[in-house]
Order: structure tokens, then sequence, then C-alpha cells
């Protein structure tokens, strides 16, 4: 039978979860890092024992770690994010300029045929890639020094690349969001990119069709339908089938359309998952009641799950890198809280349980089908 | 020989319990840089960790410590002082009292 691995990021170390194909019964491992930010652990998809953990912390700075036996042990790999050539200005939160300056990965997306390579997503926002499993990274400075780069703002949370996502089907097409300036398309590897944002609306900013400027938390797309892309911004659900180039509002009737996660069933690309939270400036859920929405149409049309959920008193936040699928069928869904909980759907969202509910704040969650 | 403390969260990083000794070689005396400079070299997953790996700035919470004395803040090329250079004191790396 095959079997599960969650691997989860926390504030204060990382832990592994694993459990077989029925996902009822769990072993937790952990914590590997204690003490230590994982804003980011993830598998590679061409071979499960090769795993990746950011590894961050406000004394030491940040590390890279490397796993190639499915996390029974690490080695520390290279640490240089240097911003290659002229670094340049971003802006900051009072409108003045400031310099880029190197805080931590926040994701890494490792390649989908190919263990050595992986691309890291970093605050302030650049993107780096290694070829050599993380032996050494050099930046894809087009990003960063796309022409509109000098007006990008940090969000809340800080100018970070949270998301890429490679083009399982387009060599060379690379998706990328950034808080607070947008989302991203590339179609050459990263020589060249395009602001995607066309649709969006943000009420943060003055100019509703502005390039760039858009808090966008994460991005999610379906394997079988590259073209179409799901998107939680900070306020509002979204959704593009035109590769980004447009978007339109499928909000719908979410009870709060501002969240961080959004997740697509592994075998139906019209489903998709958020966890609405309250607003902005209240990051739990509404009511009280932590409850995952999913529609079975690409938008528009909710339907709270909530069995198993907490539906009172629940103040807890999901962040944007903390909700993953499985492949297994029933598809399984998983998601993580500040509050320390990690909850699993082993039926497509219908009935949850907890896997373990007194972890750190969760940072992230990733799931690895072991054969 | 020179003995260097280091703070928990580096000794499990670095795979080393207890103080680490590490040889300072060169004409001229031992100081803060060549130490650093010699720990790196022995334990390169520490890199970054204790000073910026391009400018070699001291991460901000981060602090050096010996015979009693703060030397976060000396230049990094001034002499240690001697009871350090003859391993009779410890120089002494930690992390600043900053929790979270």
């Amino acid at each position: 039978m095959s079997g599960v691995r969650v691997l989860v990021g926390t504030r204060k170390g990382a832990f592994v979860l694993t459990a077989d194909g029925r996902r009822d019964s769990w072993t937790v491992d952990g914590p590997h890092f204690g003490g230590w930010e994982i804003y980011h652990l993830t598998g590679s998809p061409a071979d499960p024992d090769r795993l990746y953990a950011s590894q961050s912390g406000g004394w030491f700075g940040q590390l890279i770690q490397r796993s190639d036996d499915g996390g029974r042990t690490w080695t520390t790999v290279d640490n240089d994010f240097a911003y290659a050539g002229d670094v340049g200005d971003h802006l900051w939160y009072d409108g003045t300029p400031r310099p880029w300056e190197f805080k931590r990965i926040w994701h890494l997306e490792p390649s989908r045929d190919d263990p050595d390579t992986v691309y890291a997503g970093a605050e302030d926002a650049a993107l780096y890639v290694s070829t050599d499993g993380g032996g050494k990274w050099t930046e894809l400075t087009a990003l960063r020094t796309h022409p509109s780069g000098p007006s990008w703002q940090p969000g809340a949370g800080g100018l970070c690349l949270h998301t890429i996502i490679l083009d399982p089907v387009q060599q060379g097409r690379i998706y990328t969001a950034i808080s607070a300036a947008g989302a991203f398309r590339s179609d050459d590897g990263g020589t060249s990119w395009l602001p995607i944002n066309k649709g969006l609306r943000s009420g943060e900013i003055p100019d509703q069709d502005s390039e760039v400027g858009h808090c966008v938390h994460h991005i999610t797309q379906h394997p079988s339908r590259p073209d179409t892309l799901f998107m939680q911004k900070h306020w509002d659900v979204m959704r593009s089938d035109d590769a980004g180039a447009n978007w339109r509002e499928v909000s719908g009737n979410l009870p709060s359309d501002f969240g961080f996660p959004i997740a697509v069933h592994a075998h139906e690309p019209e489903t998709i998952y958020v966890v609405p939270i309250k607003s902005d400036s209240e990051h739990y859920p509404p009511e009280g009641k932590l409850r995952v929405y999913r529609s079975r149409t690409g938008g528009d049309e909710w339907q709270p799950l909530t069995d198993g959920l907490p539906q009172s008193d629940c103040y807890v936040n999901i962040l944007r890198d903390a909700m993953a699928v499985d492949t297994l069928d029933p598809c399984g869904i998983y998601f993580g809280t500040t509050g320390g909980q990690v909850y699993r759907s082993a039926d497509g969202g219908d009935s949850w349980a907890p896997i373990v509910r007194d972890l750190p704040p969760v940072l992230s969650v990733e799931v690895q089908v072991l054969p | 020989m020179i003995r260097v403390v280091l703070p928990a969260h580096l000794k499990t990083l670095a795979g080393v319990t207890g103080e680490v000794r590490v040889e300072v070689a060169g004409p001229g005396p031992a100081t803060q840089r060549l130490v650093l400079d010699a720990v790196e070299a022995r334990y390169p997953m520490l890199l970054g960790t204790i000073r910026d790996r391009h400018s070699g700035k001291r991460r901000a919470f981060v602090r050096f410590y010996a015979c009693e004395e703060d030397l976060s803040n000396s230049p990094p090329d001034t002499p240690l002082p001697e009871r350090v250079v003859a391993g009779e004191e410890p120089f002494i790396v930690l992390g600043a009292m900053a929790g979270g």
C-alpha cells in the first residue's frame, strides 16, 4: 500500500508526519532543526528521498538543508544568496527607495524531473536556481531587475517571492508571485519576465489597472490544465484561463474572500480549496469557525467543509504555503495552522481530523506519496 | 591554539560538543577576523551564520565576548586579548539576548 509523508515547516523546527495510504494512523517525527524557523520543507517530484529545507533565524541567518534519504539525515548546502550585479532599489513602506537586502528564502521549488535542480524564492524578492542539489545558487536576475522593480513595495510580511510554479507542459515557463508586486511569468526559463496582473483589483493601490503593486498571496495550477491558474489575492479569489494574461474574480459566495492558501484537487481540475480569513487585520476565520471552502466549479460557487474542524472559538490563521494535496484516490487535503494543528482529510475535504494538535505555528505543509 | 565557544545552535550545526580549538597562523597577531576565518574554514556549514559572507559584518544578533569584555564592536582586525591568544580564556560567540 502506498504511504504518505507530510512535510511540515514551523516557527521552531521541521516535522515529518507519515502514514500508510489509509491516512488514519500517523507517526510524528521531529523536531528537526529545533529552534529554527523552517519557512519551507519540500521534496523532489523526481526522487521522493530528496528533500530540501529552508532553515533560518534572527540570530544566525539563512541555511539550506538537503536530505538524500527522505529526511533521516541532512546536510547543509550553499547559503550564498548574493544579489548579482548592481543591487538597485525598491520602494520601502514609506515610499522611499531602499536597496535590496537579503533576509530569507520563503519557498523552494524542485524541478519536476531533476532532483538536483531546485529554485528558491527570496525576501527581498529574487529568484535563484541551483542545478547541483543546492551546492551553488545563481540568481535569475531578470526578475529583480524588471523595469517595474524600483516600484515594488513590500507587503506586511516583507517583499517576498513566495510562489514558484514550473509549468508541467511548456518547457521554460515559470510563474512567480511576489507580495506586494504581483504575479510574473517567464516563457524562457527566467531570462525575461512579464507581469501578469491584468484584471486584478486591489483597493489598497490608487491605480486599479496598475501593472504591478498587487498583493498576490498564492497561486496554484492543475497539471492537466496548465493555462488555468487559481489565485488567492490579499482580497479576492481569482482565476485565469490564459496563463495569467487575464484574471477574473471567482470569490462568489465566500463569507470572506481574504485568505492565504489556495489548492486544487489532484484529480478534479475544477475543484479548488480556500480557507477564508476575516480580514487583512483580523487574521482568523470569520465567526471563529474554521471552514475550508470547496468549489467544484472552479470558483464562484463555494461549499463550506466543517466536519471535524472546530466550529467555535477558533482564531488561527493558515499561511500561504500551509496547504497541500496528495495524489491518492480519494484525494487527501492537508493544512497547518498558526495554532500548531495539522489537519488532514482523506476524502477530498468531506471530513477532517487533526494529525497533530500542538506543534509550533505552522509555516508550510507539503505532502509526498511514497511507493 | 585558540579556544572558541560557540552557541548551542551553531554547535549542533557544526556537529561539535564543547569548545572548538583553532590554530591561527600568520606573521601578525591573532585577531577576531582570523579566528572566525579559521572557524569557518574548519566548519564551512557555519559560513554566513556568524557574519555576512561577503562584507564580513557581524550578524546583528551575534555577540563576541572574551575575558569578561564585550568585543562585539571592536574592529575585526584588532589583536585579541593575550589570554585568549595563550589559550587561557576562550573567545565566546553567542546569540544576543533577543528571544523569539
